[in-house]
């Protein structure tokens, strides 16, 4: 039988035990407490390595630059076919001097790097100048007081569609993109004036006077444009906003010009449409029409819509670009109205922003980020880093970028857009012919579109300055570009 | 060859450093002192040989001599710390001795790469500060009265900081540091030791509301001297490290949340009273909008651990001079450009490892008061590294503070070595306590064992 001690002892080491596992909880919760801050601090820094740690090299304020160009050559930059666009020489001294084989041809989009950097150059410096040998060859260059050779920097440009591009705008000033749909890959982009990115070191101050042709301007990107009619658009996703369910139902009788109040406009060449519905009016490019639609819109929302586009926002580009702006609020006025709604007036674009508009209608919806860079592989050919198609932004519903399909499909099948008609793949698209001053005979060259136009896997984006109407002069060069991407010249 | 050697030793000091990582949680495997004796002693090796390495690349970069002195005095000095912390106190916890060896280790060899004069100033603070943190776990092992001088930790805690307030040195708008006849420390350094055995000694023996607001109300007055004299880092070290011991202590979670609720709205109220918590904090959202200005410091640290990358540059192959401030408040900074970052992270680890080592000496301590400054410390020591490194690597505003061990900094350097010693006092104490027990369990067995034997006896007479 316990004593009565007994028994009270072991009741107090009970007690004693079961004080001390309550004692401890805290203790140890606060040290979960702390590991779990550690655990996502070190996966923050993690995340940061991994994702942008080669973008810090290359800001300009980060001096670790001339350690990488001092041991590493610069890397190579092909072309998605394999065909080298840029490449380092080494002279017995190592002295290194940049080549560019095919002189003019990629002068905007691969850019240069021997004044300054830009293009593809720019956005890829931070691998080319990085070196991922292995360590007994590092270790032999150095012995022997030889640079690594960089990085090389595989991009998504085609040079036979970079080739179309350059040749079917000839010696006109203009911008053409071209780029797959799915994946936001760049196949070619052209802007002309070019230039020869060998001899820029030259050429450089001849260029900067040389004000009148803006030649080392990258139009497709930085180029701002009265957008004309491929404006109309915007202005019909606006009006399909407004009309969900009757847009079908629109209907306008156009006489060739359009007044309210004082304000009048004409259509393009003073064409009479008569009695139009919305596809026929976009089809056929009214001003009228779309005059009519555009001073009916709300427009705080139709300003708050432009934004969501990206006007007055910024893009997903690494390079240098310009911002487009145009911002409609409730104090926008009916003549400012009228002219935005086709176009022209206050309204500006850069054709790198009409291109994603395209691409979202072209890809349901959704816009990828423009990518320029495909992957980037050690000298020894192991995988650096391999780029992969981003989601940039649902700019509308599917079922909106369907019905905008449907229209642009109208403008080749019975409007502006007729010379891409009957051909073995289909397009659609829109022209536009923006007036930029006031002798009404100067018009740019517009057309957007995509090809084919049900399941479309191609999009273009084409200026052409001052040259005319955009059916005639923008769309051929559209037709040139989808016919060298399906092979059938 | 001497190619070969500076360019491997880079990756060989990253492989090494893994080692040494994975055996401080490896350890933990064994209960029993003894039975981790292989793994401390691997551990030095390692140590050794990161510091060899390391030494020998810069040696060989700079071509200067002095390197390969500066290496084997600090060889000597780290190695007697080891030898004589186990030979005067042989109850000690030698991870965190280790630990504390290699954290010196580390700081050396970038203060030696960055600075060399600054180097050999901070190996006489050190060599110093070490022979104070050996005689330090002995008061705190044999001095039980410590507990009842709660009032003269405030004296000493108020008066320091309120003198730095009014007397104090102003360096780019804080006042931080105190001067005395050319010699400048940094009294919140110190304080933090002393704030945590006052914490403690308000704190063990009962929550009692009075207890509590007593507490609360001193605390508050160091958190607001350091907020006055915009020592911000120590402000919310001081707070956060009050409102753990505070939580433990009344194992009440309302303390807890609404401490982290009260320091919240204090953070958003000081954001739209302080213009230079403002800067900090704009500086934080968007450091390359104002890259040359409020964002220089933390973008000059991104592109160093941006440019490292996982294997670093190389010892003296990267500029991480470029960082403003980086002996003392980028020093994580310049650890992950150079050695790279999974160096970097094994640094984290082992700072954590020592933050869990403290806080389990906490836990299985007997007595009260002893717990509670083993968690002061220990959270204080954490968090200060969570504010340095999260700061460097813009996970959190920046604050300026030290990274304990590594950074160059005598105060630093030195009170780290007394939070250090304390807790081995404290684990001294622990392995005592456990000594005393068993001895009382020995004792209520035989006590029963005689007992038996008793009635066994009178059974028998009857």
């Amino acid at each position: 039988m316990p004593t009565k001690r007994d028994r009270n002892e072991k009741d107090s080491t009970s007690k004693k035990r079961r004080k001390k596992t309550r004692k401890n909880r805290e203790i140890i919760i606060s040290i979960y407490m702390f590991v779990f801050l550690f655990v996502g601090m070190i996966g923050y820094l993690c995340h940061f390595v991994n994702t942008s740690g080669q973008e810090m090299i290359n800001y300009s304020f980060n001096k670790r630059q001339q350690i990488l160009t001092s041991k590493n050559s610069r890397g190579t930059i092909y072309s998605s076919d394999g065909e080298i666009v840029a490449e380092s020489l080494l002279s017995e001294d190592g002295k290194e001097t940049r080549i560019y084989p095919y002189d003019n041809l990629f002068s905007h989009t691969v850019g240069f790097s021997t004044k300054g950097r830009t293009g593809i150059e720019a956005m890829a410096n931070s691998y080319l100048i990085n070196a991922h040998v292995s360590l007994t060859e590092k270790v032999e260059n150095e012995v022997s007081g030889q640079k690594n050779h960089g990085d090389n920097v595989y991009s998504t440009l085609r040079t036979d569609l970079q080739q179309i591009a350059s040749k079917a705008l000839g010696v006109s000033k203009g911008a053409i993109i071209v780029s797959e749909v799915k994946t936001g890959r760049v196949l070619a982009m052209v802007s002309k004036p070019d230039f020869n990115p060998n001899t820029i070191v030259q050429d450089w101050n001849g260029y900067v006077k040389d004000e009148k042709n803006s030649v080392l301007l990258n139009r497709a990107t930085q180029g701002i444009y009265p957008p004309g009619s491929t404006f109309k658009i915007i202005t019909s996703l606006a009006y399909i906003r407004q009309h969900p369910t009757d847009f079908s139902q629109y209907a306008f009788t156009c006489n060739g010009h359009f007044t309210h109040g004082q304000d009048k406009i004409n259509c393009y060449h003073g064409t009479v449409h008569g009695g139009v519905d919305l596809a026929e009016s976009f089809a056929k490019s009214c001003n009228a029409s779309f005059a009519n639609i555009g001073i009916g819109l709300p427009r705080d929302q139709f300003g708050k819509m432009l934004q969501e586009l990206g006007f007055g926002q910024n893009l997903p580009l690494n390079m240098n670009y310009s911002v487009s702006n145009l911002s409609v609020d409730g104090a926008t006025s009916d003549e400012d109205m009228i002219q935005i709604s086709i176009g022209q007036g206050k309204a500006q674009i850069t054709p790198i922003l009409l291109h994603l508009i395209t691409n979202s209608i072209a890809g349901n919806g959704k816009v990828m980020k423009p990518m320029f860079m495909d992957k980037v592989l050690s000298e020894d050919g192991a995988i650096v880093k391999q780029f992969k198609p981003e989601l940039y932004k649902t700019l509308m519903t599917e079922e909106e970028s369907r019905v905008l399909r449907e229209l642009m499909t109208g403008v080749v099948e019975n409007g502006t857009g007729k010379r891409l008609r009957g051909l073995s793949y289909t397009a659609a698209g829109k022209t536009g012919s923006a007036e930029y001053n006031h002798v009404k005979e100067d018009s740019h060259a517009w057309f957007t579109g995509f090809a084919p136009a049900e399941e479309p896997e191609i999009s273009v984006t084409i200026i052409v300055e001052g040259i005319g109407s955009g059916g005639d002069y923008a769309v051929p060069i559209a037709k040139r570009i989808f016919d060298g991407y399906f092979g059938t010249n | 060859m001497q190619h070969y050697i500076v360019e491997l030793s880079k990756y060989a000091i990253a492989f090494i450093m893994c080692l040494y990582t994975f055996e401080s949680f490896f350890v933990f495997r064994h209960d029993n002192e003894l039975d981790r004796t292989g793994s401390y002693i691997r551990q030095c090796i390692y140590m050794f040989l990161i510091t060899l390495l390391s030494f020998a690349s810069l040696t060989l970069q700079r071509g200067e001599i002095e390197y390969i002195f500066f290496f084997a005095f600090l060889e000597i000095a780290l190695f007697s710390v080891i030898v004589l912390f186990s030979m005067i106190y042989p109850l000690c916890n030698r991870l965190l001795v280790n630990h504390m060896c290699m954290l010196l280790s580390i700081g050396f060899i970038m203060i030696a790469r960055l600075d060399f004069s600054k180097a050999i100033k901070q190996f006489v603070i050190v060599a110093v500060s070490l022979v104070i943190a050996l005689i330090v776990p002995f008061f705190v092992h044999n001095l039980r009265f410590l507990k009842h001088l709660w009032f003269l930790y405030a004296t000493i805690g108020i008066g320091g900081l309120g003198a730095v307030l009014l007397a104090g040195q102003v360096t780019h708008g804080s006042k931080i540091f105190y001067s005395i006849q050319g010699v400048t420390i940094q009294p919140s350094e110190f304080i933090k030791i002393i704030y945590a055995f006052l914490i403690a000694s308000l704190l063990y023996k009962s929550t009692k509301i009075t207890q509590v607001l007593l507490s609360a109300f001193l605390a508050a007055i160091h958190v607001l001297i350091l907020v006055a004299s915009r020592d911000l880092g120590s402000a919310v070290i001081f707070f956060i490290g009050y409102l753990f011991v505070l939580f433990i202590a009344s194992r009440n979670y309302l303390y807890l949340f609404s401490g982290i609720g009260i320091g919240s709205i204090a953070a958003v109220v000081s954001y739209y009273l302080f213009s230079h918590v403002q800067v900090r904090v704009q500086a934080f959202l968007d450091p390359f909008a104002a890259i040359d200005k409020e964002g220089y410091q933390i973008t000059q640290s991104l592109f160093a651990i941006g440019t490292g990358s996982w294997f670093g540059m190389g010892l003296n192959r990267g500029t991480p001079n470029d960082i403003p401030y980086v002996l003392s408040d980028f020093m994580f900074s310049a650890v992950a450009e150079e050695m790279g970052v999974i160096f970097a992270i094994c640094m984290i680890l082992v700072c954590l490892s020592c933050f869990v080592m403290m806080m389990t000496i906490a836990l299985s301590l007997q007595e009260r008061f002893y717990q509670l400054i083993a968690v002061g410390l220990g959270v204080i020591y954490i968090f200060q590294i969570f504010l340095t490194i999260g700061g460097g690597i813009k996970f959190i505003p920046m604050t300026g503070v030290t990274l304990p061990l590594v950074s160059y900094g005598g105060s630093s350097v030195l009170s780290t070595l007394l939070m250090f010693s304390v807790v081995q006092g404290l684990y001294i104490v622990r392995k005592d306590e456990q000594k005393q027990e068993e001895e009382e369990e020995l004792e209520e067995e035989e006590f029963l064992y005689a007992n038996k034997k008793r009635q066994k006896r009178k059974r028998l007479n009857f």
